[in-house]
């Protein structure tokens, strides 16, 4: 039933992304392609932080292990784009699998050191192996535009059609499984992780889970910014991308899927948006540059103190009397703020 | 934006939404196409000036770049693309190319390939770029020229010594600029052999194409026997205290580095610290004295420790900053203080100048009215001997610049010349020759001919 409904809205959405990719220009095609695979990454970020309760800080490492997964099949074998991205997203959810045992361990502070390491020290192995991943400079990863569709055909928008669908299929495992008997499992340890054990939960093995669907969703995620930037390399992920990752996750509204693509859709557009009107306002270059990094800090400052429940939160509020409660899906997915969060973990 | 509020929207209100979306998506459709519409030509002032290629209206010619302006490249490097600002205004005032006027629009892209291909994208589908020029580094420019070459998009005079430029069979519309760092090996390589028979070499490089690209010179030159210990460095790691260690027990007398700035200070530093005192040579990438300077005094939390430049080996490809009488010095300068006084005068500046004089150049070869292609013509046809001590390589066949370097040592913050410039290719058997032509003097106008 939910399933039925989830899948009917995506298609609805899919209906929708198809007009907006054939009318609006290449460029915007190209930012599209970009907010769906950030979408695809923070989305598994929210559902770890917001329903399991556990943070990580290092997510931009799993997106690194999709990326270089896909950039190296793509360079040695004729593999199928979706096949590429499969792997891409079983190699990153082995990996993610791999560091829940340990993150099942840890908490809080702990936990988010034990991450931020990984962000850190990951792509270096790109320089360690450099015969093999291409050192600094990295792999390049160009998908080509079928020829179907013709020699006119914009590449952009074969990009953004290829990153929606991933984003989009992403999404709607997701919301199912929010609803699932998962979810709730993941909210009840979240809340009360005694409480939880002691109805029976396996607190272990769910963390665990958690942490392995948002590394494959991050790992989906990397291959498909891989695949729109068209390159890989050690520079492209970065502790900022962790951390923005996070920030979006936050901004969007933590645990909930539509705050996750908020949270995309301002990665993407606020630093473009913000170098522009700079630039057109005669700022010295010196200015201009700093201006985008001010104007998120101003941004992440402004949406925390006005929503603390993040854009979507924020959304609901205004939009609640309209829509019933009962007819968002994703209302149920988040009860509580980042903050209340904060205060358990310090008090356990 | 709107996507996702609508997804949020179609989910709680479901399809009567929908209607209005698509309405609402009609009228955001409507509004781009008019951020890139081509200008009309035929305007009664400039009848002969059509806008015959995308960038290009009868009265601007609009190029973009990549460039790091925050972040670690940011030091020194951020001072390039005002500087060929500066020379495209300069020209500008002085009616521009065939009365057109440059509009150069660089966007920062923190050093970071994701963001490269961001910004790119960006410069050529919304901004409608003529050309890139000058986009800033190997690893970063790797994530677009591809896509570049895909779109015929001209990818002139890329920022990076990289030999990986020079590739017209796969990239027929990039060029390199500056001396490519196999030359740059070879020559430093040369002189090294030459000047140190017998005595215990050390190689000190970044471990990337830079640095790999700069040893490969290297060791054309440089017998074996000689090289006692061959270090690498990443530049995401600061700390090269094992790298020097190891050079300082092989028992290094001349280590040669291919390094960026910062690390040519960590390097002297580190030495300093370990009473290490190797005759340093290094490529001209990771000694321009004034940045060096600057940086030993930084990160050594002393002002004196900007003397440590003093007695680098070097070499240079444009005229040493410290020759006044140069007519080319005194261009650059004379456009530094009337454009951007408050930059130093240092060899970044000098850099930015530089190429885009060569960029003037190849416009107006490509002449009153040219297409995209008209560019890579021009060029590859060759150009004139510009602010460069050697002429250019370009060629149907060879996508290279600037083909050779004097040797050089810093004093008093200057590069001081020793000996003639010396041209080579990047072969390995290739010679190292004397240039005997000597350097074409800067127009008086500062403009070059057509």
């Amino acid at each position: 039933m939910t399933l039925a409904r989830h899948t009917g809205a995506a298609l609805l959405v899919a209906v929708v992304l198809l007009i907006l990719t054939v009318r609006l220009s290449p460029f915007r095609d190209f930012q599209i392609a970009e907010v769906a695979a950030y979408a695809t990454a923070i989305a598994g970020l929210t559902y770890l932080i917001g329903l399991s309760g556990q943070v990580s800080i290092g997510h931009g490492a799993f997106m690194a292990i999709g990326a270089y997964i896909a950039a190296v099949i793509g360079l040695h074998q004729h593999w199928p784009l979706e096949l590429i991205f499969l792997a891409s997203t079983v190699a990153a959810a082995v990996a993610g699998g791999i560091v829940g045992v340990a993150a099942a361990r840890l908490r809080g502070p702990y936990l988010a050191g034990a991450t931020l390491m990984l962000a850190v020290a990951l792509p270096s192995l790109a320089n360690r192996y450099a015969g093999l991943l291409g050192g600094d400079q990295g792999l390049s990863f160009s998908v080509t535009t079928p020829a179907f569709l013709g020699v006119t055909f914009p590449p952009t928008r074969w990009l953004a059609w290829i990153a929606c669908i991933g984003a989009l299929i992403t999404l709607v495992l997701l919301a199912n499984l929010g609803r699932s008997r998962i979810g709730r499992s993941w909210r009840a340890l979240r809340d009360n992780e005694i409480a939880a054990a002691l109805s029976g939960l396996n607190v272990a093995r769910l963390q665990i889970l958690a942490f392995v669907i948002s590394s494959a969703c991050a790992g989906l995620g990397g291959a498909l910014l891989a695949a729109v930037s068209a390159i890989v390399s050690p520079g492209a992920f970065t502790l900022t991308l962790s951390i923005g990752l996070i920030t979006g996750a936050i901004l969007g509204g933590l645990g909930s899927l539509a705050g996750a693509v908020w949270g995309a859709v301002v990665l993407v557009f606020v630093p473009t948006y913000v170098q522009d009107v700079a630039t057109s306002h005669g700022l010295s270059s010196a200015a201009s540059s700093n201006v985008p990094i001010a104007a998120y800090g101003v941004v992440l400052i402004a949406v925390m103190l006005l929503f603390p429940t993040g854009i979507q939160g924020g959304l609901r509020r205004l939009l609640g009397p309209v829509a019933p409660a009962a007819s968002t899906p994703f209302n149920a997915l988040r009860r509580r703020g980042p903050a209340s969060e904060h205060q358990e973990e310090g008090t356990t | 934006m709107k996507r996702t509020h609508r997804a949020n929207l179609a989910l709680t209100a479901g399809t009567a939404i929908v209607a209005m979306v698509i309405a609402a998506c009609g009228s955001s459709a409507t509004s781009t196409p008019g951020a890139s519409s081509s200008p009309s030509s035929g305007s009664s002032s400039a009848a002969a000036l059509t806008a015959s290629a995308p960038g290009i209206t009868p009265t601007q010619i609009l190029i973009g770049s990549h460039q790091p302006l925050t972040g670690v490249a940011a030091p020194g490097y951020s001072e390039i693309a005002p500087a060929s600002k500066a020379y495209f205004d300069y020209v500008n005032s002085r009616g521009g190319i065939y009365g057109r006027k440059i509009v150069y629009k660089y966007l920062n892209d923190v050093y970071n390939p994701t963001n490269t291909s961001n910004v790119v994208h960006q410069l050529v589908l919304q901004d409608g770029v003529y050309a890139i020029f000058n986009g800033l580094g190997t690893p970063t420019h790797l994530a677009v020229a591809q896509y570049l070459n895909s779109q015929k998009v001209p990818d002139v005079f890329i920022a990076s010594g990289c030999e990986c430029w020079n590739a017209p069979a796969k990239w027929p519309d990039s060029f390199g600029w500056q001396l490519d760092y196999v030359r740059e090996g070879k020559i430093l390589g040369n002189y090294v052999k030459q000047h140190f028979k017998g005595k215990k070499i050390g190689y000190f490089y970044q471990d990337d194409e830079f640095g790999q690209d700069g040893v490969k010179g290297l060791n054309y030159e440089i017998p074996k026997s000689q090289v006692v210990a061959k270090e690498s460095y990443n530049p995401a790691n600061v700390n090269v205290g094992p790298q020097v260690a190891a050079l300082k027990a092989a028992g290094a007398q001349v280590v040669v580095s291919f390094s960026v700035p910062a690390f040519t200070a960590l390097l002297q530093l580190t030495s300093l610290k370990l009473q290490f005192k190797p005759q340093l040579v290094v490529s001209d990438v990771g000694s321009d004295p004034t940045t060096l300077g600057g940086l030993l005094a930084a990160f050594g939390k002393n002002k004196k420790l900007s003397a440590l430049t003093q007695g680098i080996i070097t070499d240079g490809y444009l005229p040493s900053l410290g020759d006044a009488s140069n007519s080319w010095i005194a261009l650059f300068k004379k456009v530094h203080d009337q454009y951007i006084p408050k930059l130093p005068f240092d060899g970044n500046v000098a850099y930015g100048l530089a190429v885009g004089y060569t960029f003037v150049q190849a416009m107006l070869k490509a002449g009153r009215n040219p297409t995209r292609q008209d560019l890579i013509n021009a060029i590859q046809a060759g150009l004139p001997q510009g602010p460069s001590v050697a002429p250019y390589a370009y060629s149907a066949t060879d996508h290279n610049g600037i083909t050779g370097a004097y040797m050089a040592v810093i004093k008093n913050g200057a590069l001081v010349p020793k000996g003639p410039v010396l041209v080579t290719d990047t072969s390995p058997t290739g010679a190292i020759t004397p240039d005997t032509a000597t350097q074409p003097a800067a127009p008086a106008s500062g403009v070059p001919s057509p």
